[in-house]
């Protein structure tokens, strides 16, 4: 494949884009386009826009194309913004669900304070679990970025925060069963 | 000799019932065969009167069997003695030439079966008394090119006109060529149709500008308004559609497609008064904002005779539950974005609201559907003749195929790449009722694993022989492959094929794509759109030119060697309207070549080509009833834009007939010569 000479190649632009069509030019695509480029990340939007595509090719409608751009954001992996980090939170047994905003609380407490506050509607005593405590009905698990149903509190608060999608209050017996499985 | 011949139930012409409007149903007939007869004397027509008796005798209906295998050929007033009897030794035909002594009112009715708007054209070019009955009784209208005529001018020969389609900019406007500000703007003619038709009853718009301005006057100012169909247009917000909503009593049909509209609220359903009862269709799925759900359901509740509805992105599953109860008869579904948060209880309930739909035929929408809801709809997918799927990237090819399975019916199918040659295999066993696919690319920038290849369409062609229409993405095609789509499906009046690296060649035998792409044209002789693709040499343009008789719009990217190739096309596609072509080398010679062929077509687009500013000049001098169009974007490091030389190649040119000169709208970058 040709894309390793275009890498070498001395051109005006930043590096990781083609070559603007230049005034003169007979035709505004390169001969050995880069289009198929198997080694270019998909999932990176930032890369893609980066490489400076010929205007208005492929040949697909700007709408269906801002849709995609709308669409792939959502289906992506979510990465921690600077603007906040909202995850849902789900309790077994609640009609609908909450969302929080994970960089808003420093460590586990303050996590379970607001825990506590908002759902304190649907349960009867407190949800924080202290170590070795028997009397809680709930447990707070999460679901990790590999999709896996995790005990809130083993990891430092940094890597739960970075790994966490979605937080699941569970009741009762379920909520046993994991504290069992360390 | 000519001779009159008395139509059999001559006594029926002279009955007071023909004059005040009740015609009886033998009269009916005799209209219905004029109006073939007609249009197998107007140019261009493709009515057989042949066949047309055939099918009159087989439904037994004998008077105007015997009429047409009678041999009485109806002679149109234009044509002249030489050729009336050229037709007559040629056929042997007895003539006459009773048209010309009906009354008018037989006239119009007779005009009445004419549906096509080419035929009312037609028909009214014969002589002075046809034209003006078929002025004044025209009810739809159709402008394919709002600079090509003014509104009033439209208005004023068309003083009964109830339905009126605009399209404004170029269709390659659809792909960020045509720059922001071109033009398009659909206020004329709502100002005009306002003052002049205030009978107006539906408006079609298509890539235009539309203001809320123009939005609120269109609400106010027509009180039958009934329909309102927006295609790709752009400059509006929510704000103009509560207009519509609030004003437009007795509207039936409120259909936005794939607009750019602004979001300023969810207010505008609730806009909609308690007695508004007449929705049929309704589609909004374009807009990106909320919308009052509860006002949603009202509306849809109140409204039984609703039989299209499209959701937006924002509506949840758990609404279109509620929905569905409320609208069981629907037969057209967008549903929204089809996830919901709480999941068990919604996908049972899904499933029950689906099971009472009996009358869904067309379902869209998807936007993030997961697969376990699919298998909600399984129930209706047997009777399922539309499917858009080509909104949902979350579909995996499994759920896909395995609902496809079902759709034994479906006619349409529109899906992304994600479906891979292995899917298109499956659509080609399950769907044999298929006329018309569309394979988008999943991935908009065209970088990626390979999705669908020629082996994908080969499969199709060879399980679904009704197949008419097609656009198809994909990497890579082979000139076998086209070679045996074309024997496969010979009925192709749609074939756009765009594989994604342009100038790409048959990357088995290196070749260039023309003897693909000529025996396509030469298989489907009702093609009447055709896109190229891949590595092309001006070979390709003489097949098309030698074949493709048909042809109406060809579309042309990185093709083409020298001027012989665009040459070929004007020269031979005698049915050509619109043609647009991109970073081709065709320059002023073949610009200049057949220069009366321009009026004959809607419009050419040219950018990135090597016509220079002098071409332009010379077209624009040689042909005044043409507005030759010349787009200049500046660019901030050029200096010689402002006076460049006529050597100077021009970015983007875009030429079409016109009876209104150069328009007084265009913008400072558009240059008119």
């Amino acid at each position: 494949m040709a894309s390793y000479v275009e890498d070498t190649e001395l051109r005006l632009g930043l590096p990781g884009s083609d070559a603007p069509a230049s005034r003169g030019s007979k035709r505004s695509l390169p001969e050995n386009s880069s289009a198929g480029d198997e080694s270019c990340c998909r999932n990176d939007g930032s890369a893609s826009a980066a490489k400076a595509q010929v205007v208005g090719w492929p040949p697909i409608g700007t709408y269906r194309k801002n849709n995609f751009q709308a669409m792939k954001v959502e289906t992506m992996v979510v990465e921690p913004e600077a603007s906040g980090l909202y995850v849902k939170v789900s309790m077994d047994g609640a009609p609908y669900l909450r969302k929080i905003d994970l960089k808003v609380y420093k460590g586990y407490q303050e996590l379970k304070e607001a825990l506590d506050s908002m759902f304190k509607c649907f349960s009867q005593g407190e949800l924080s679990r202290k170590e070795g405590c028997n009397g809680s009905e709930y447990a707070i698990a999460y679901q990790d970025k590999d999709g896996d149903l995790m005990l809130v509190g083993d990891v430092p608060w940094e890597m739960f925060t970075s790994s966490c999608k979605r937080l699941r209050i569970m009741k009762g017996s379920e909520a046993r069963g994991l504290e069992f499985r360390q | 000799m000519i001779e009159a011949a008395e139509p059999e139930n001559s006594r029926e012409w002279s009955d007071p019932e023909v004059h005040e409007g009740r015609l009886g149903p033998i009269f009916e007939d005799f209209a219905f065969f004029f109006s073939r007869v007609l249009v197998l004397f107007c140019p261009q027509s493709a009515v057989d009167l042949r066949s047309f008796a055939c099918e009159a005798g087989a439904a037994g209906n004998s008077c105007i069997k015997d009429l047409s295998l009678g041999c009485v050929l109806f002679v149109v007033p234009v044509l002249t003695k030489l050729e009336v009897e050229s037709k007559v030794r040629e056929k042997n035909f007895r003539c006459c030439g009773a048209m010309t002594y009906f009354p008018d009112e037989v006239v119009e009715h007779i005009f009445d079966f004419l549906s096509s708007h080419r035929d009312r054209n037609n028909v009214s070019t014969v002589c002075k008394a046809w034209y003006l009955v078929e002025q004044l009784s025209r009810l739809r209208v159709f402008v394919g090119n709002c600079y090509a005529v003014r509104p009033e001018r439209v208005m004023a020969r068309f003083p009964g006109m109830k339905c009126l389609t605009v399209k404004g900019k170029p269709h390659f406007a659809d792909f960020n060529l045509v720059p922001h500000d071109w033009g398009g703007d659909a206020l004329p003619w709502i100002e005009t149709a306002a003052r002049c038709c205030p009978g107006l009853e539906e408006l079609r718009l298509k890539r235009m500008v539309v203001s809320d301005e123009s939005l609120e006057l269109l609400a106010r100012a027509f009180p039958n308004f009934k329909s309102l169909v927006l295609i790709s247009c752009e400059g509006f917000s929510t704000d103009g559609l509560a207009e519509i909503a609030t004003h437009c009593r007795g509207l039936r049909e409120l259909d936005l497609q794939e607009n750019e509209v602004e979001d300023h609220g969810r207010q505008w359903l609730s806009c909609f008064p308690d007695s508004c009862t007449s929705l049929v269709s309704l589609n909004f799925a374009c807009l990106k904002g909320e919308v009052n759900t509860s006002a949603l359901e009202r509306l849809v509740a109140r409204c039984q005779n609703l039989r299209c509805l499209k959701l937006n992105r924002a509506i949840s599953i758990e609404s279109l539950i509620k929905i569905l109860a409320r609208a069981p008869n629907l037969v057209e579904l967008g549903t929204g974005s089809f996830t919901a948060d709480h999941r068990t209880e919604a996908y049972q309930n899904l499933l029950n609201a689906f099971y009472k739909c009996n009358s869904i035929r067309n379902l869209s929408g998807f936007w993030d559907a997961a697969p376990r809801y699919l298998q909600a709809i399984y129930s209706i997918c047997s009777s399922l003749t539309v499917l858009n799927l080509s909104y949902a990237p979350a579909i995996q090819v499994n759920d896909l195929i395995k609902m496809i399975r079902h759709c034994f019916k479906l006619q349409k199918l529109w899906v992304l790449d994600s479906i891979g040659d292995k899917g298109l295999a499956a659509v080609a066993c399950a769907c044999k009722e298929l006329q018309e696919l569309r394979v988008f690319p999943s991935d908009v920038y065209g970088t990626g694993i390979a999705a669908v290849t020629e082996e994908g369409l080969v499969a199709i062609s060879s399980g679904c022989p009704k197949l008419n229409s097609l656009l198809y993405f994909c990497h890579q095609m082979t000139n076998a492959a086209l070679i045996t789509v074309a024997k496969n499906c010979p009925h192709f009046t749609r074939f756009r094929l765009c594989i994604l690296d342009p100038v790409k060649p048959d990357p088995i035998s290196n070749e260039p794509l023309d003897e693909g792409f000529g025996a396509i044209v030469k298989s489907c002789k009702d093609l009447k759109r055709l896109s190229l693709s891949g590595l092309l040499t001006d070979k390709v343009f003489l097949y098309i030119g030698m074949y493709a008789s048909r042809l109406e719009m060809l579309s042309i990217a990185f093709a083409g060697e020298s001027d012989k190739g665009m040459v070929y096309v004007l020269n031979g596609c005698k049915n050509l309207k619109k043609l647009e072509i991109r970073d081709s080398p065709f320059g002023d010679a073949a610009l200049l070549e057949n220069v009366g062929k321009y009026e004959t077509m809607r419009s050419l687009w040219m950018s990135s080509c090597d016509v220079t500013q002098g071409g332009c000049k010379a077209l624009a001098a040689k042909m005044p009833r043409l507005n030759v169009e010349v787009i200049n974007e500046r660019e901030e490091s050029d200096e010689m834009v402002e006076n460049p030389s006529d050597m100077h190649r021009v970015e983007k040119m875009y030429v079409y007939r016109t009876l209104t000169g150069p328009r007084d709208d265009a913008p400072d970058f558009v240059w008119t010569f």
